[in-house]
Order: structure tokens, then sequence, then C-alpha cells
């Protein structure tokens, strides 16, 4: 699946985009095998209250499953307007 | 339903008078634009955005004020890049018969924008200091009055 990061979460990863073959079954899986990758997903990753996630370009939470989903991307609380 | 996320600049002015016009079946149309501030020393700001996710999420905000306010019209123009103070950074537009309606989904839109679309603000300072903006409390508090 593809796994894109924006803002500063982008920033301290230092991409915006990867593709990665995971066995993850929910978004928390998934971010414990990025942590467990390297120390700068493991900086970006430390406080998820920071974080949001949204998986096929719809908000939801950590828990959420993976089953069938093509993107996911994670992100700091949005600030538009 | 009218969504535009783009990186150039809107004619504020063409925008609102296009909005406002040939409407016999809608009394009141609410238009607001955002302003980059120029805060402290801040030279530029940037604006990030989720390609595909921003206009899907402006689109079904967009879509949910339109039902629950029954407005005629809604227009929704934001913009990402890099932006200068008193640069326009967007603006919402809403026509409804009666004014009531047409104020309340503006400052619905509003709140829905600020933290539900993904956008994220970075400031550039004069002195090259740089900085993403915080989301505030208060910004995700104000969802809640709806």
């Amino acid at each position: 699946m593809d796994v894109l990061y924006f803002a500063w979460v982008r920033e301290r990863i230092g991409l915006p985009k990867e593709r990665i073959e995971t066995s993850a079954t929910t978004v928390s899986d998934l971010v414990a095998e990025l942590r467990a990758r390297e120390e700068r997903y493991d900086a970006a990753f430390a406080d998820l209250t920071a974080l949001r996630v949204a998986v096929d370009q719809e908000l939801t939470d950590f828990d959420a499953p993976l089953a069938g989903a093509r993107e996911v991307a994670f992100f700091p609380p949005m600030t538009g307007g | 339903m009218p969504v535009s996320v783009q990186d150039a600049p809107f004619d504020y002015g063409a925008e609102c008078e296009r909005f406002a016009s040939g409407r016999a079946d809608m009394g009141a149309v609410v238009t607001f634009a955002g302003i980059v501030r120029g805060d402290g020393d801040l030279a530029r700001m940037e604006i990030e955005h989720y390609p595909g996710m921003t206009e899907k999420a402006l689109g079904e905000i967009a879509e949910k004020a339109r039902r629950r306010w029954s407005l005629g019209d809604v227009l929704v123009i934001h913009r990402y890049g890099m932006l200068t103070p008193g640069e326009r950074i967007m603006m919402v537009a809403t026509a409804a018969p009666h004014r009531r309606n047409a104020f309340e989904a503006a400052d619905f839109l509003m709140d829905y924008l600020k933290s539900r679309a993904p956008f994220w603000k970075k400031e550039h300072m004069a002195d090259r200091g740089e900085a993403w903006v915080a989301a505030k409390d208060e910004d995700e508090d104000a969802l809640s009055r709806w």
C-alpha cells in the first residue's frame, strides 16, 4: 500500500510517500511496524495524540482496520481556513 | 458542488459577483474571505494539502451544509502554496432563501474546513525561521457547536 506523510511528519521522516509491503491488519500495527524500522520513524510516531490518520482519504482512528486499504496517510491536526 | 483547490490567486470580487447573480429564488448570499494575517515578522505563509483528499473532504463538508441549511448553492475556494500577508487564502459563499441559513452555513463551513480539511500552514519569518502552525483547541471545540 502507499503510505503518505504530510507537514512535519513528512519532514521528520524525510519523504512524502512510500510503497510498503505489510501484513499489518490495523493502523496501529502499521505504526508499530514503521517505528521498528528506524529512529526517524520512531520519533515521528512517538506521540500519537499529535497525529491524525486517513485510510483511503477518509479520516479515521488508529484502531481502524487496513483490510483492502490502498492508501494510508499520517499528518498533524489540520490547520485550514 | 463547486469546490476549488488551487495554487493560483482567485478574483474575490468576480467570484462574489458571479455567485450573487441571477438568484431570484435565493434572498440571501453570504461571502467570507480568509486573508493571510501579517503577525509579527511573518514574511510568507506556506500551505500544504493532501491532493485528492482535500477536494473530497471539502465536497463532503459543502454537501453537508447544503442539505442541513437548504442552500441553493455553495462555493468553497482554498489556495495552497506560498502566500504573502494580505493575500486571500480562501473564500466560502452560501446562498439561501433567508439570511440566517446563509450566515450559519458559512460559519459551519469555516469551522469544519479549519479542522477537517487536510491543509497545513507553515509560517516563514523574515529572519528565515519557519514553523508549522499548531492546531488550536478552540478550533476543534468549535465543531461541537454543530
